[in-house]
């Protein structure tokens, strides 16, 4: 055997290793946690009259839970597509930053673009959060098979979780019920709050946090774009104030 | 021009694919062709960021004070204190989340079975 497909048997193997690696991470507790919150959205969709293949393309396509939620309200009120698709959109425009934040990471001179492309749709709250805080112990080179393997694990199994929920979800009790419609909320605040890159990030989620339902009630439909840019601007000024007391 | 407007299979899987797949991903595919020309140290990219984290945070605010499901059925108060416990465990017990989930969990079930 030459040592040119000495070392390519090699690196497969070393690529085989990661992607394992980035597998098992999509069973750590913050994935069981994220399917606990999809066994409650597989309640909603059931509950609202979405069929059950529909749901499952749904987690497959979509993906991102809130933007989810934002479909199936719409949905559910009787909207027309295009008002949907705003709306999702709207709730969704936080992805990305969050892709440029991540790419950055994951990307070496060798990567293809369309890898990238593939790999972004599986950016959500937890495999972006995941992926922030394992990635330094992650190989540069091996980052782009790590997250292949934890993105799209995470996607496939919730695509599974919600097809059981659509099986069992009458038998769930009410309190069991309204834990699990709990535990997006606490679960983004918690997580969001601690992948935090800046000080600013925080003014930013307790502006958000109280305006989002405040302008639900005076704008409906618009209520997540002004409260984004309205949060986002002041915890900005905030930054930028900072950053001159830490200058001057 | 809604979800239930057109009567046959494939009406639903188009909706949710433009209305879902469409406009989550163009902003993933964008996050993609930025993300290459975007230094992660500029001042744009923190206004990008803080923006980005209001919205979910909004996302977050409306899920507790306009929540679906069973949720629905328990009053605010319950879910605020249950929301406000959680958070509070997680900053003072060593911002544990699955500590501070525990906690918001444990707040909300004591609360309905105790009628709130």
């Amino acid at each position: 055997m030459s040592e040119t497909s000495d070392d390519r048997a090699g690196s497969s193997r070393r690529s085989l290793y990661w992607f394992l690696r980035g597998i098992a991470t999509a069973f750590s507790v913050p994935g069981l946690i994220l399917s606990s919150a999809f066994i409650g959205f597989g309640g909603l969709a059931k509950e609202s009259g979405i069929s059950l293949l529909q749901a499952v393309f749904m987690v497959g396509t979509v993906w991102a839970l809130p933007a989810n939620v934002v479909l199936i309200g719409n949905i559910v009120a009787g909207a027309s597509l295009p008002a949907a698709a705003f709306a999702v959109a709207l709730s969704s425009v936080r992805l990305m930053p969050m892709v440029v934040a991540l790419v950055p990471e994951m990307r070496t001179a060798k990567t293809r673009s369309w890898v990238l492309y593939l790999l972004s749709h599986c950016v959500a709250v937890t495999s972006w959060v995941l992926a922030m805080e394992r990635f330094k112990r992650v190989p540069q080179d091996m980052r782009t098979v790590f997250y292949g393997g934890l993105g799209w694990t995470l996607v496939v199994v919730n695509m599974g979780v919600v097809a059981v929920v659509y099986a069992v979800a009458d038998e769930l009790p009410p309190a069991v019920a309204a834990a699990l419609f709990l535990i997006t909320p606490i679960y983004f605040l918690l997580s969001l709050w601690g992948s935090a890159r800046e000080r600013a990030s925080h003014v930013a989620m307790v502006v958000g946090i109280a305006l989002g339902p405040l302008l639900h009630l005076v704008v409906p439909g618009f209520d997540l774009l002004i409260a984004g840019l309205v949060g986002g601007g002041i915890a900005y000024l905030f930054h930028r104030k900072q950053q001159a007391r830490a200058t001057a | 021009m809604t979800f239930q407007s057109i009567d046959s299979w494939w009406w639903p899987f188009l909706f949710i694919l433009v209305g879902g797949w469409l406009a989550t991903d163009t902003w993933r595919f964008l996050g993609v062709y930025f993300g290459g020309r975007i230094s992660d140290e500029s001042d744009a990219l923190v206004l990008v960021r803080c923006v980005a984290t209001a919205l979910v945070a909004s996302v977050i605010g409306n899920l507790v004070v306009f929540p679906s499901g069973e949720l629905a059925n328990t009053s605010l108060i319950l879910r605020l204190v249950a929301m406000a416990s959680g958070f509070a465990a997680f900053l003072g017990l060593g911002r544990h989340v699955v500590l501070g989930i525990a906690v918001a969990i444990g707040v909300l079930e004591v609360g309905i079975f105790l009628g709130f």
